[in-house]
């Protein structure tokens, strides 16, 4: 097992490298020369000059990427142009909003997908079946930035049941202490914090989740249906076992292997699903974040934090692997 | 060399059904592959869930095709007295903030998503599909070079590759199609290498390399049409997705710029008038979920057709 994981850390390497490679050469892709990209059609000679120097510009691309490499390791990703503050700094700031979101999207989208793909397997050919069907085929169809405006435009401009933007009330005072605003209402005993953010948090969760929900709702009903066709699980039943603990320790434990590689291939989705979804609920994330860097050409922060939301994706994977093999020793050898 | 290459032909997918019947041990993938596309054709006409994505899809296609004739209004003419009007008969989506007909606009906008969706299928399936039969077919390096490419593109979540790239390459609808192709390569690549693996050491594989058939010869004409129908399925889901991807980065300002009536634009357009006129938004984002439903029911059909054994 440790040799597995082991084997699996090493092979990350490469990727990582190569990643590395990709978002460097993100920034070389721009047509023309950067510098004049960033600094605008006017600039000064003397500006664009400057600002070729501070990006190593002048310098032949191996080298280029030598410094990049050796600056990521340093934990320097480069500056934002426009704020001029390390990239990675900034990045910590509002890394806790996008994992707040990704994480309730995650929970929402794992809770109700297995759950639905359970019903529908156990109930196979009900009602429930059918709709369960019908609306995770629809779930990944939709579109999230659209789905996002229909749930802003039912729930808060037509309802007034939740509000449409933001990860607080506007007039909330709150000082971050983790920037976790369910572990910060813990710490500093604000249950009104904790309620706040929760009236904020579930539009921007249920847009992010319905793709991947759909997803694992296929995944846990074919999955099911495939193992309550087995032998062991006719066994459980004729010895008489309520149907609870042949669905659920029979069935759901055996079924769950493949279930769990399509949970780890939705942390993808929903870290990009984040920039659509942030940018629609004003979410303070890292997706924002993103996607007013690209407004603005601020092209340190695209390349930091494609690199940051790529390298989460490849450990994810990674966990999820390990834990796979770990779950099944079949994977092992 | 001229019987070699006639000796080849006998092994070819044109095999005549008149052809005498195949020594035993030879086996003839050529002919079942014909009774198997016969087969998988009279499946998918049975099941009611591909033909309803069949006829969505249809439709959405003929609508834009045939733009000019099923709308009234210009999508693109501005008519400010009208503007923010609720659905009506004149207006039977109503019209935007700046007057113009949404039925129109989303009607028109079809030809752009169906395009891209298209197009950026193209791309990424012939690129995909030529890499995948060179890893599978090319050698260890080749195959470890290529396949460790495709294993740092699938490192990153695919929509913010597709970001990354028009960020950089700059907005407009032809970096999306590329973008959105070049993201979906490691897919085709993967699917047609297994094909290859799977397939190339298969009796008629071999039986075809002993005539003295060339490897290009091998690839194109032996193994890739008997390992098409994956490719198939893929590149029909693979639309869906790069519809939703297109819509997602003109929704986001990277894809089609104002005033095409492209579908991720108009609901930007539409963002900011929710509670004056939210039928400009609900229209375009329906016309993508019915799209992508379409393709999605269809191409999981097809899939079902294709693989009996995958039939519930």
């Amino acid at each position: 097992m440790v040799a597995f994981a082991l084997r699996r850390v090493l092979e990350t390497v490469p990727v990582l490298i190569g990643v590395s490679v990709v978002v460097f050469l993100v920034l070389r892709f721009i047509p023309g020369d950067p510098a004049i990209v960033l600094l605008g059609e006017r600039a000064t000679p003397q500006n664009v000059a400057r600002l070729r120097e501070q990006l190593g510009l002048n310098e032949p691309w191996s080298v280029q990427y030598w410094r990049f490499v050796q600056g990521l390791s340093r934990g320097d990703a480069g500056r934002s142009v426009r704020s001029n503050r390390p990239v990675l700094e900034e990045a910590r700031a509002r890394l806790p909003a996008s994992i707040e979101l990704t994480v309730a999207a995650l929970l929402v989208a794992c809770v109700l997908g297995i759950g639905a793909g359970i019903v529908s397997a156990t109930l196979r050919g009900s009602a429930a079946d059918h709709a369960s069907r019908v609306l995770s085929l629809a779930g990944i169809s939709i579109p999230i930035f659209w789905l996002g405006l229909v749930l802003i435009w039912i729930f808060a401009v037509q309802l007034r049941w939740l509000p449409p933007d933001g990860r607080l009330d506007a007039d909330t005072r709150y000082t971050p202490t983790t920037g976790f605003i369910f572990v910060d209402a813990l710490l500093q005993r604000r249950p009104d914090l904790a309620v706040n953010g929760l009236r904020h948090l579930i539009l921007p969760a249920i847009a992010l989740s319905t793709v991947p929900m759909a997803i694992i709702a296929r995944m846990t009903r074919s999955s099911m249906l495939e193992v309550m066709r087995a032998d062991h699980v006719r066994t459980a039943r004729s010895k008489g076992l309520p149907e609870r603990t042949v669905t659920w320790r029979h069935a759901f434990k055996n079924a769950a292997l493949p279930i769990i590689t399509v949970v780890g291939l939705q942390v993808g989705f929903l870290l990009s699903g984040a920039i659509l979804t942030e940018t629609i609920f004003a979410w303070p994330g890292i997706g924002r974040w993103i996607y007013e860097s690209i407004l603005n050409r601020d092209y340190p922060v695209v390349q930091g934090m494609t690199l940051l939301v790529a390298v989460i994706f490849v450990l994810v994977n990674l966990v999820v692997d390990v834990l796979y093999a770990a779950l099944d020793p079949r994977i092992r050898v | 060399m001229d019987a070699v290459g006639r000796a080849g032909t006998a092994l070819d997918p044109a095999i005549p059904r008149s052809a005498p019947p195949p020594p035993p041990g030879v086996s003839l993938p050529a002919r079942q592959a014909r009774g198997l596309a016969a087969d998988a054709l009279h499946r998918l006409l049975r099941d009611p869930a591909a033909m309803v994505g069949l006829v969505i899809v249809l439709l959405m296609a003929g609508m834009a095709v045939a733009a000019p004739l099923v709308t009234r209004h210009d999508p693109l003419k501005q008519a400010l007295v009208e503007r923010l009007k609720p659905p009506s008969q004149n207006h039977p989506f109503g019209t935007d903030n700046l007057g113009r007909d949404v039925y129109s606009r989303v009607v028109y906008g079809g030809r752009i998503s169906l395009r891209v969706g298209i197009f950026a299928v193209v791309v990424g399936a012939i690129a995909g599909t030529l890499l995948g039969l060179l890893a599978g077919y090319g050698g260890r390096v080749t195959d470890s070079v290529i396949s460790r490419s495709m294993e740092i593109v699938l490192a990153f979540p695919s929509t913010l590759l597709a970001i990354a790239i028009v960020a950089a390459r700059g907005p407009g609808i032809e970096n999306t199609m590329l973008a959105i192709g070049l993201i979906s390569i490691p897919v085709y690549a993967r699917l047609s290498r297994a094909s290859v693996i799977a397939l190339k050491e298969r009796d008629f594989v071999l039986a075809a390399r002993c005539t003295g058939a060339s490897g290009s010869r091998i690839l194109f004409r032996h193994i890739l049409p008997n390992g098409l129908s994956p490719l198939i399925v893929a590149a029909t889901l693979g639309i869906a997705t790069a519809i939703v991807e297109a819509a997602a980065l003109g929704f986001l300002g990277l894809g089609a710029q104002p005033p095409v009536p492209e579908w991720g634009l108009m609901l930007t357009d539409a963002r900011n008038f929710l509670l004056n006129a939210p039928w400009a938004m609900i229209f375009p984002g329906l016309a993508i979920m019915l799209t992508v439903l379409g393709f999605n029911l269809f191409g999981d059909g097809l899939r079902d057709a294709l693989d009996p054994q995958l039939r519930r």
